[in-house]
């Protein structure tokens, strides 16, 4: 009798000295960078860091400002492109489509969301940039290798739409019928029902997917390196090359501990990362679990 | 007159509503059109390329200019890296996430925190796990190798066990678990009880870590180095599939990057057998009972 007491006792504090040592692997990741990014911090305030676009670390200048835009450019894009598909997609699946081909969609985007990054970037370099610099820019009358934060913006868009998908289908759903019968019985079709009713009452779970997606955009490392282009410069236009923040964490690793204060800047480059997903993901979570909650 | 116009006003709103159709349904079939398509190049670029001394062998010399030689280390790399690290992963998460649904009321604070916070965990980027370990090996004195990427990669798939089981766990009965206490079990023989009832999902959550370990690269970049060699001691560099198709495809050479296409199709295979299992295990746990 005792001992199954015991083992119940010995289970319950292994199980929580596992969690209390996986809070604390974050917490010190989170102390680490922060540690790690002193240096560069103390030479320099936060705001010039931030702003400034001079970014040669042999003279010892650490500017941010091409990365960050870099980053912005690329996820901007992403949203352009994969938001206002998903959100047709998921009323289509959600208002029109049958059982059946909702159940067969869905696990697609499954498969989609198990591809690995590496695989979306190969596909970025073997259809989307060809395509860009052979056909698209023409159009445009720009000339360009094709490598640029468009291509970057496509890929991180596919890479996006299951997160999208999957959320925006789950809000969706929870829209009560009776406020759209409502609607309907007063004479609206069933688009303007939509508009109304089912897109307002979900707006805050799509926002949450869409801020979700942004994080996921942020954090994306070699997908994005492999098809943007990887120049430091501020991008003026969607043909331009950029240079976000994870690719530059990716490329420079190897080098960084030869130059002073390089290794300072590119922990600061990951602090900023992880305190920007932290955040989002924090937001977008609260929010979708009160809507759970409600529902 | 006036029935003309409310006729047409009728009308040009039946309009808005079929083009509107038309439009969702372009966009899904673009969206699932996409997979096909990624799927698609790489069937297409990578099959005239892939041999069986691509997958059964290591790099030779002068593998990097074309010769022969395959990626058999690559593919090994990455089967032990996601093994190992999925396997700690699961042994970690599993009594985390038993912890938060059964030990602590899953009400409580620290339960819906605790979930909170591996929720956000499951959106920190590989490439910031990666940073932070490599610093870590430094200062540490130590070198690039497969024990670096095993811990960096169960540090990443660590929140996806636990919220994948949790929500298994919020799938059980409720009177499954009441019934067990009221017999006079206790948390733990509840817990394997509960364990039983989701076994095809723990299985689910297995092998989605497994995916996620497997393709991912900017984790193992800064940790696990990268050689040429069989992996055979835990404490030396060693490849990954994803890395070598990477590398392979920054080559200028067009042997080496058709390589490079046909190691994406083997890691394309792998992973589309991962989705297939987890797929068929999905629906052994909608039948499985105790």
């Amino acid at each position: 009798m005792k001992f199954r007491l015991w083992i119940d006792k010995i289970v319950q504090y292994g199980s929580a000295f596992l969690l209390v040592t996986k809070i604390l692997v974050v917490v010190l990741i989170a102390v680490g960078l922060t540690f790690k990014s002193l240096p560069l911090l103390q030479n320099e305030n936060l705001w010039t860091i931030l702003s400034s676009s001079v970014w040669s670390p042999l003279k010892g200048n650490f500017g941010f400002l091409p990365f960050i835009l870099g980053t912005v450019w690329v996820t901007l894009i992403a949203l352009i492109i994969s938001v206002p598909l998903c959100v047709m997609a998921s009323i289509y699946l959600v208002e029109f489509a049958s059982d059946r081909l909702r159940k067969s969609v869905l696990p697609l985007m499954n498969v989609l969301a198990a591809i690995p990054p590496v695989l979306y970037g190969v596909w970025g370099i073997l259809f989307v940039v060809p395509i860009l610099s052979n056909y698209i820019a023409p159009i445009f009358g720009v000339e360009t290798t094709g490598f640029s934060v468009f291509a970057g913006g496509i890929v991180l868009a596919v890479m996006i739409f299951p997160i999208l998908i999957s959320i925006m289908v789950e809000v969706m759903q929870t829209v009560p019928q009776e406020l759209k019968d409502a609607s309907l019985s007063l004479g609206a079709t069933q688009w303007e029902t939509i508009v109304s009713v089912n897109l307002r009452k979900a707006r805050p779970g799509i926002v949450a997917a869409i801020v979700l997606g942004i994080s996921r955009a942020i954090g994306e490392t070699i997908a994005v390196l492999m098809v943007c282009g990887n120049v430091p410069q501020i991008p003026t236009s969607w043909f331009d090359a950029g240079y976000p923040i994870p690719a530059l964490i990716a490329n420079n690793f190897g080098e960084m501990m030869s130059i002073p204060m390089y290794d300072s800047a590119l922990m600061f480059a990951a602090l900023l990362l992880f305190v920007i997903i932290f955040g989002f993901n924090l937001i977008s979570r609260v929010v979708l679990n009160r809507l759970e909650d409600h529902g | 007159m006036a029935k003309h116009t409310t006729s047409k006003i009728v009308r040009n709103r039946l309009r808005k509503e079929k083009i509107a159709k038309i439009l969702m349904q372009l966009s899904g079939i673009s969206i699932t059109g996409s997979l096909f398509f990624i799927v698609g190049t790489i069937l297409y670029k990578g099959l005239p390329y892939l041999s069986w001394e691509m997958i059964s062998q290591s790099p030779q010399g002068g593998f990097y200019i074309g010769k022969g030689g395959g990626i058999l280390n690559a593919i090994l790399g990455s089967l032990y890296l996601a093994l190992a690290s999925t396997g700690i992963a699961t042994l970690i998460g599993i009594p985390i996430s038993l912890y938060l649904n059964l030990y602590v009321p899953k009400d409580s604070f620290i339960a819906r925190s605790a979930k909170l916070l591996f929720d956000v965990l499951f959106g920190i980027p590989s490439i910031v796990y990666g940073a932070i370990a490599f610093s870590i090996m430094i200062w540490l004195g130590i070198r690039a190798s497969l024990l670096g990427g095993i811990i960096t990669i169960t540090l990443l798939t660590i929140p996806i066990v636990v919220r994948t089981i949790d929500e298994l766990l919020k799938t059980v009965p409720i009177d499954l678990t009441q019934v067990t206490f009221s017999l006079g079990a206790t948390r733990w023989e509840a817990a394997r009880v509960v364990l039983k009832y989701i076994k095809p999902g723990i299985f689910t959550a297995i092998l989605l870590a497994f995916g996620r370990a497997i393709g991912d690269v900017a984790g193992v970049l800064l940790t696990t180095g990268f050689s040429d060699n069989m992996p055979k001691y835990i404490d030396e560099p060693a490849a990954t599939l994803p890395l070598a198709i990477f590398f392979q495809l920054s080559s200028p050479i067009p042997e080496v990057q058709g390589r490079a296409y046909a190691s994406a199709l083997v890691l394309t295979f792998i992973i589309l057998f991962i989705v297939l299992c987890t797929h068929l295990l999905a629906a052994k746990q909608k039948k499985h009972k105790l």
